[in-house]
């Protein structure tokens, strides 16, 4: 496969020496996954040892593979390693292949490093649940399906990790099904989802129908021949998929009811890796979004409106899980936004999907800590004053608030800088629109989060007396440690120095400076105003005054802010009723329907049905009828043809 | 004595030469079902099940064996009247193969608390005192077997039929056994005794239009085999309205056999009343044979005339998949939600009937070979899930099946998952077969409808899953009982199947695609 997959030409070489183990990073997890699925009550002992194992040794992997594409010039880090020939006859060939390049590697460290940090703290938040060890077979499972999406080196492969990513998906929203409200949740992320991957199916569909292949080299290389309308159908059915495992609008539903999952899950599924896999759709599937500016201006318009409806939705929320799900929803907003602007976009998408995974992880291993404290509250109108009595959980989140309002200097700040610039990048209305609805996302994020740090950590403390809040053991405590270093440096690391934008670079092209209809600077401080203006208020509003315990009676934005922008009345008017209509009624042509009309047929046929319906009884008369329709059609059908 | 009479009298009758080596397999499951009948008349009544068991099973892997030591034959044996080429070769084996798995369910005797899934004594009025009798007894209707052997002797000769009148002589074999073998239902008599009249009559009905076509085309062509009418078809100059009504009419009796719409109304109805452990048998070999007899007769006789036929399948593969899979969405019972789905089966698979070429050929033999594993082991499935009146088929009684049996949960899921064509399952490769297939052969839009429909189909196939995992159980009873051996065997073949079809499909790809190829 000696064929350029990216618009820089770059090629995937075999996989030799430290890369032939590119296949470890998914059978060490999905190993864990088995002997502790398979293994039963057996395994209980060591279940969590085991899980933590095979995650840390993935990472390892990972490390030891980054190493290896580091030493190699930056215009040949991409390798493939082919694993068998999957259906291997005649005009059909599809293999099984991994490849590893820039982009890939940027996920495999993330899903290891954060996924084996939250393994760790999991040890600790699920200690006296009887059932650890399915917990942590579902967690390996998980992380071996989204090392096989990001590793495919073909649609067909990845479209196995997307399901596989989606079932442990339910499996651990479900995880407590013993309360029918989680099952529902399950079941609802389990619905939205389905909608998400039949466009991604279709999508497949129509590049094998188009190109023949459904690998990245042959489908990338078909796109020049290819017209522009194919192109954008498949840009938009990618986006469609993309909307659904990303929360994105219009299928963003299902991400808040999925907070009824274990906190870990929250994190690492829900927050920092799977929820990210429609970003890393988009982005490896450049070459077709460059090639349809239509699909793309769309991508960019569903992160521009998904970035403020999570944040309204945020500003909100009394439920400290909800609001920060309505605010990943609006981050990954900011991730489509820069996805869908281009080779302008491509790599501070994937910067801020970097930073984000560090900085939300960090937030919702907080928040679990918090309920771990609380006996497992989440109304943040309960809480308030807990910096005195959990003063690590105070510190670590504090980083991860910092990094998310985009705090000068946090990691946050680099990279949603980057791509609000980027959004003012362009000509004509889009990049006001654009531009300026990033930047009035950042004043509301800063808003909503001051928000929920004033309520829980500030304040007078308005628990009541059968709570006694305490900080959590170190096996929690030290993961929310290093994810908030890296809340507060990693952005420093990678965003100035250029070394994101460069590494990335031989598979999304090239990052160009200016353009800008503002000047950056410009754009930077006014940000930074809003920021600071946000921030402000919220304090007044929530760090200075009482905050009431019962909520509050409110103004209609805020009720609809509350309800989630009715979002499920209007999925219920929109979607569900009107397919149950059209269900009911086809089903009422089949059964009544055809029946009917054949009743007014026999009536036509006269003499010869009236001796035929004497000796039938019920519906087989009618069955005969509508054969005999059928055949006469068949037959009028052929004649017809040749004349 | 007049000169004619004379003439009558002195001529010699020519003995017709058959070559029995060639023949072997049907003979063989032909010899078994005599041999069954004349147990029914001979054997002590207790002995009756064990040898009937025994004989169906030795006879139909004997056939099996011969089927396997004729691999490669390519000729026309039995006076020009039957062909021993790779895809009769193909498809006898996996009905013989779909066959040892159907007797295996309907030998089962430990799930109802009164034996088999077949009626004591079939021919008691339900509620009778004689039908009391009979269960009471203990006594079972052992006939099941030899007619069932009957049935597979009909499937093995339909697709090797290389004359019109022996297709039809086959198609009455096969069906007549099966007619009886639907109306006996151990549970919910009447429904199973409804469901075979409607089948006997609306069978009866489109056996004529079968042979009416061949009369017509026997008028156009003056010879009723394949060969020919294909001659008289490439050597033809026109008035051919004979050629194509007589198409048309052959075409019909095929298609009801197979269930395609608008020939389909009878399959939910008789799906739903026949055993289960019948209606599995029935749904994975009777498509077998009903394919393969509409493949020979469309490819070898009709193949001059495609661009005519070939708009009628288009219109007819089309509706057939919307019907099936759209009218399947509200189906509340799971038999009657998998007859729909055969219904879109058949249409998929009608999509590669349509590319006639080689691999539209083997696409469809692989895909028969691929679906029938999965229907047999969902259908046995079926049969598992139960309560005190029998099968519990109404979809709510599977509610939360997930948590109560995850392993036959499971097992469904993955010919659920199979059914609507989920990569890693036999459903994906034999799909993507006959896709492919179809668009090479010209028919892009085809396969466009071909795709959208199957994303619909899944919608209710995972509508099955969240309800079995997701939903609360409901307390009614319904339980999941542990079959014997014999069920087991079935169903684990099955799944086991569908999963090396969809991992490792290559060896029986490149099997399909060697058989892919028809004597003339």
């Amino acid at each position: 496969m000696l064929h350029t997959y990216a618009a820089s030409g770059l090629v995937a070489s075999p996989a030799s020496g430290v890369f032939s183990l590119t296949w470890l990073l998914i059978a060490l997890p999905l190993a864990g996954a088995g002997v502790l699925l398979l293994g039963g009550r057996r395994t209980d002992g060591f279940g969590h040892l085991l899980g933590n194992a095979t995650s840390w040794a993935a990472f390892l992997v990972g490390l030891a593979l980054f190493a290896g594409l580091l030493g190699r010039g930056a215009g040949s880090r991409a390798v493939g390693q082919h694993l068998f020939s999957w259906v291997p006859v005649g005009g059909l060939q599809v293999s099984a292949g991994l490849l590893l390049d820039p982009l890939s590697m940027c996920f495999v460290l993330l899903i290891t490093f954060v996924g084996s940090l939250i393994h760790l703290y999991s040890v600790g938040y699920m200690a006296h649940d009887p059932d650890r060890r399915r917990f942590f077979a579902y967690l390996n499972l998980f992380v071996a399906a989204m090392l096989l999406l990001v590793l495919s080196d073909s649609y067909l492969t990845l479209y196995v990790g997307w399901e596989g990513v989606g079932l442990a998906s339910y499996l651990l929203i479900g995880f407590w099904n013993r309360n029918p409200e989680y099952a529902a949740a399950a079941k609802k992320a389990f619905v939205v989802n389905r909608v998400g991957d039949f466009g991604l199916s279709v999508a497949i569909m129509i590049m094998f129908a188009t190109f023949g292949r459904v690998d990245f080299v042959g489908v990338f290389a078909g796109t020049s021949h290819a017209s522009s309308a194919v192109l954008t159908a498949i840009g938009l059915m990618l986006l469609l998929g993309a909307t659904g495992k990303s929360a994105q609008f219009p299928l963003q539903s299902w991400l808040g009811d999925a907070m009824a999952g274990p906190t870990p899950v929250s994190a690492l599924i829900h927050a920092a890796t799977m929820v990210t896999a429609g970003v890393y759709l988009v982005v490896r599937s450049s070459p077709i979004f460059d090639a349809a500016p239509t699909a793309r201006l769309l991508v960019v318009a569903v992160g521009a409106v998904t970035l403020l409806f999570g944040a309204v939705i945020g500003l909100a929320k009394d439920d400290l899980k909800k609001a920060l799900a309505a605010s990943t929803m609006s981050q990954i907003g900011y991730m489509m936004l820069g996805a869908g602007l281009g080779p302008v976009g491509y790599s501070f998408a994937i910067f801020h999907l970097l930073t984000h995974g560090f900085f939300k992880a960090g937030l919702f291993l907080g928040a679990g800590s918090v309920m771990h404290g609380m006996n497992d509250q989440t109304n943040l109108r309960g809480f308030g004053g807990l910096s005195k009595v959990m003063k690590i959980t105070w510190l670590t989140f504090g980083a991860g608030f910092l990094a998310i309002i985009g705090f000068p200097g946090a990691s946050g700040f680099w990279s949603k800088d980057k791509i609000i610039e980027a959004a003012f990048v362009g000509s004509g209305w889009q990049p006001w629109v654009f531009g300026l609805a990033a930047m009035l996302g950042a004043g509301l994020t800063a808003y909503y989060m001051t928000r929920l740090f004033a309520m829980t950590f500030h304040g007078q403390a308005r628990w009541s007396d059968d709570v006694h809040p305490h900080e959590s053991p170190l096996v929690m405590t030290i993961p929310m440690m290093v994810l908030a270093l890296g809340s507060l440096f990693l952005g420093a690391v990678l965003g100035p120095t250029g070394a994101i934008t460069g590494w990335l670079e031989p598979v999304v092209g090239a990052a160009s400076e200016g353009g800008t209809v503002l000047a950056p600077t410009v754009i930077s401080l006014a940000t930074l105003a809003l920021v600071v203006i946000g921030a402000g208020l919220a304090w007044l509003a929530y760090g200075m005054r009482p905050v009431p315990t019962a909520v509050p009676a409110a103004t209609w934005a805020t009720v609809a802010a509350r309800r989630d922008l009715y979002q499920d009345a209007f999925n219920e008017a929109a979607f569900m009723r009107p397919g149950q209509y059209l269900t009911r009624s086809l089903v009422y042509v089949d059964n009544r329907g055809v029946d009917g009309v054949v009743n007014g047929l026999a009536a036509l046929v006269g003499g010869t049905s009236g001796r035929v319906r004497r000796w039938q009884t019920g519906f087989v008369r009618s069955y005969a009828l509508s054969m005999l329709t059928g055949a006469a059609v068949v037959v009028a059908a052929l004649l017809l043809v040749r004349l | 004595m007049s000169p004619l009479t004379s003439s009558v009298l002195t001529a010699t009758i020519q003995a017709p030469k058959i070559e029995y080596s060639q023949v072997a397999p049907m003979l063989i499951v032909l010899g078994a079902a005599v041999l069954g009948v004349l147990v029914e008349a001979f054997a002590a009544r207790r002995l009756r099940y064990g040898l009937q068991l025994g004989i169906a099973l030795v006879g139909l892997l004997a056939a099996l064996v011969s089927v396997a030591l004729l691999a490669g034959a390519h000729h026309i044996v039995a006076m020009g009247a039957v062909a021993v080429d790779g895809p009769t070769l193909f498809m006898q084996g996996s009905i013989l193969v779909f066959a040892v798995l159907g007797v295996l369910t309907m030998a089962e005797r430990s799930l109802d608390p009164g034996g088999t899934a077949f009626a004591a004594q079939a021919a008691s009025v339900p509620g009778s005192t004689a039908e009391r009798d009979a269960v009471g007894a203990g006594i079972m209707q052992t006939e099941v077997f030899p007619l069932t052997m009957f049935a597979v002797s009909g499937m093995l000769l339909f697709p090797a039929s290389t004359d019109l009148l022996t297709m039809f002589v086959a198609l009455e074999v096969l069906s007549l056994p099966l007619y009886l073998l639907a109306g006996m239902a151990r549970r919910r008599r009447l429904l199973s005794q409804e469901a075979a009249l409607k089948y006997f009559l609306l069978g009866a009905f489109s056996s004529t239009f079968f042979l009416y076509g061949v009369a017509l085309l026997y008028g156009y062509s003056g010879s009723i085999s394949l060969t020919g009418i294909a001659d008289a078809v490439s050597g033809a100059t026109g008035g051919d309205a004979l050629l194509l009504i007589g198409t048309a009419l052959v075409s019909v009796g095929l298609l009801f056999k197979l269930g395609a719409a608008p020939f389909h109304s009878w399959t939910p109805d008789v799906y739903q009343g026949a055993p289960t452990p019948l209606t599995g048998f029935m749904a994975a070999a009777t498509k077998v044979a009903a394919f393969g007899a509409l493949l020979r007769v469309l490819y070898v006789a009709l193949g001059g005339v495609r661009w005519d036929w070939r708009p009628m399948m288009w219109a007819v593969a089309i509706l057939t998949m919307v019907v099936g899979a759209v009218v399947a969405i509200t189906q509340t019972d799971v038999k009657r939600m998998l007859a729909y789905s055969s219904i879109a089966h058949a249409g998929f698979l009608l999509t590669g009937v349509i590319a006639t070429s080689r691999a539209g050929l083997s696409s469809v033999m692989f895909y028969l070979l691929a679906y029938g594993f999965s229907t047999i082991g969902a259908f046995a499935v079926v049969t598992l899930v139960r309560n005190s009146g029998g099968e519990a088929t109404h979809l709510s009684q599977w509610a939360g099946l997930g948590r109560r049996s995850p392993l036959v949960a499971g097992i469904f899921t993955l010919f659920l998952l199979a059914f609507a064509g989920i990569p890693l399952t036999s459903g994906f490769t034999s799909k993507f077969a006959v896709f492919s297939a179809a668009m090479a052969g010209g028919a892009a839009p085809l396969v466009v409808i071909g795709v959208l429909v199957s994303a619909v189909a899944a919608f209710f196939y995972v509508r099955v899953i969240v309800l079995m995992f997701f939903s609360e159980p409901v307390g009614d009873g319904t339980s999941v009982v542990l079959p014997s051996a014999l069920t087991t065997i079935a169903i684990t073949v099955g799944a086991a199947m569908t999963v090396v079809l969809g991992v490792l499909p290559g060896w029986f790809l490149h099997l399909a695609d060697q058989a892919a190829v028809f004597v003339r």
